[in-house]
């Protein structure tokens, strides 16, 4: 299968990219690591006229630590991220959670600006990103504006970027090491699998209470969720298995995923019950 | 849509041809280059028969466009073997009878090669993780995990060897 004919520029700045942008219009897609998008051209699913590949900009690439952010550029691969030591010691569930996506190949690839701009749920980063409460920098033809991750997801397929706008970078606070735990629990039935149901957890234990929390599941709903509910029940107590089951169920009570070879609504409303309470053990025994 | 000119390095040879944007570069090596190591299995960039290596990196050449390789170094199953002496990976493959019916071989061959660039020294746990990219429907893999340990080997006595030589 090949897609359909289009024409193709591979602009070197970013000012470049949004004058393209406006040139082409409607017709015009970013190709960033291209694994949504190549394959919903095979398809027909996205007939773009214009594909603008932002893969040769440097300024998207690369993630570094400036004025109390993790600033992670919209094009850096999934095996970028793994391999970011800056990542691993100040926000350890991006590595953890990029090595449960795809194989090898795929993540030399896809990027974490197409995973999150892309809108489908049964992404990872979008969970992820609101988890730990992101920051995204859109840039369009009228200047850049911030978005937080938790309201940039409107529906499948569906975010709050503009058709002219760039995801130029993405912004995180790095967790403070000596409290904050974190984990991401993906139930897949294979390498390669988008997730059944996934949960990412962020805590913040200080003196035996949990004092943060933030929750949200992966591909158990048209987007991603921020299980706000299930995180308000862990805080202001300690964590014991009462208050567990608690955010367990107010996790379980916002699922709404469609049935599929992956399972029925039951059993993947039951998995992302099982993925939140695993996620939430394992990011409190990180907690130091 | 018009094509354009596209310069890229492909086993060590500089070639310049003129491409549709839509060509994926699994069709441009199969077809206009009639380099057909790498083979289509799906497709849809899940079982790896496509693998190559650009930049040093391993793809799978069904997702990517020939476009996007302008200036790029390329590197398929036929660019591992040097002046018909067999790559380490490739001796392995065979000896561990690392195949069967061949279909998968150019693309696991590919990226053992990459993955071995890259971690010279695997646990097995490692090459399983390395390799999962690949499928293959007659090994079972356990000989293909044989194979990749045995190439490590081999290329880390080739390295002592080119060292004291
Ligand atoms: C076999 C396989 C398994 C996979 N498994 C998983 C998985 O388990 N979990 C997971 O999360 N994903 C998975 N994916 C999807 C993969 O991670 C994609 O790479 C990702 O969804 C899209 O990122 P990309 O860089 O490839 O974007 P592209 O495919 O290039 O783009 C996707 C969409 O986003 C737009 N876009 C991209 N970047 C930007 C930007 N910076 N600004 C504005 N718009 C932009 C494009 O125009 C397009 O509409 C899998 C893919 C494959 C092929
Ligand atoms: S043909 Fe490319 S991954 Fe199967
Ligand atoms: S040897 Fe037949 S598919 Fe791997």
């Amino acid at each position: 299968m090949i897609p359909p004919s289009f024409g193709y520029s591979a602009p070197r700045t970013l000012p470049e990219a949004l004058q393209l942008m406006v040139q082409h219009g409607d017709a015009a897609k970013i190709l960033a690591g291209g694994h949504s998008l190549l394959p919903m051209m095979k398809l027909r699913f996205a007939e773009p006229g214009h594909l603008i590949d932002i893969n040769r900009i440097p300024e998207l690439k690369g993630i570094r630590e400036e004025n109390g952010l993790i600033k992670i550029g919209a094009m850096t691969t999934e095996n970028e991220l793994i391999d970011s030591v800056l990542l691993q010691q100040k926000v350890p569930l991006l590595p953890e959670a990029a090595r449960l996506i795809a194989d090898p190949q795929v993540r030399n690839r896809g990027t974490i600006g197409g995973d999150i701009a892309h809108g489908d749920p049964g992404n990872d980063h979008p969970a992820i990103s609101i988890a730990l409460d992101a920051t995204f920098i859109l840039t369009g033809p009228r200047g850049q504006r911030n978005v937080a991750a938790a309201n940039f997801f409107l529906g499948t397929y569906m975010t709050d970027m503009q058709s002219d706008e760039i995801l130029t970078s993405i912004h995180v606070k790095p967790f403070s090491t000596n409290k904050t735990g974190s984990a991401y629990c993906k139930l897949k039935r294979k390498t390669g699998d988008f997730a059944t149901a996934g949960a990412a957890v962020v805590l913040e234990i200080s003196a035996g209470v949990v004092s943060l929390a933030r929750i949200a599941l992966t591909n158990v709903a048209p987007t991603a969720l921020n299980a706000k509910a299930a995180a308000a029940a862990l805080v202001g107590k300690p964590l014991t298995d009462a208050s567990i089951k608690a955010a367990v169920d107010a996790a379980m009570a916002i699922c709404d995923p469609a049935e599929d070879l992956r399972g029925d609504i039951e059993y993947k409303t039951a998995m992302a019950g099982e993925m939140t309470k695993r996620a939430i053990r394992l990011a409190a025994s990180r907690c130091k | 849509m018009s094509k354009q000119i596209v310069t890229m390095t492909i086993n060590g040879k500089k070639v310049e041809k003129a491409v549709e944007p839509r060509t994926l570069l699994i069709h441009f090596l199969r077809e206009e280059m009639v380099l057909t190591g790498a083979h289509i299995g799906c497709e849809t960039s899940h079982c790896g028969a496509c693998t190559v290596d650009v930049d040093g990196k391993s793809i799978k050449s069904c997702t990517h466009l020939a476009v996007q390789c302008d200036g790029s170094e390329v590197l398929t199953v036929e660019g591992l073997a040097d002046k018909g002496v067999l790559h380490a990976v490739q001796e392995a493959f065979y000896q561990e009878h690392g195949l069967q019916c061949g279909f998968c071989t150019p693309g696991m061959l590919v990226r053992a090669y990459r993955f071995l660039q890259d971690t010279p020294d695997p646990t097995e746990e490692q090459i399983r993780m390395g390799m999962a990219g690949n499928l293959c429907r007659c090994t079972g893999y356990q000989n293909i995990v044989k194979a990749v340990q045995s190439a490590a080997k081999k290329l880390k006595a080739q390295t002592k060897e080119s060292v004291a030589a």
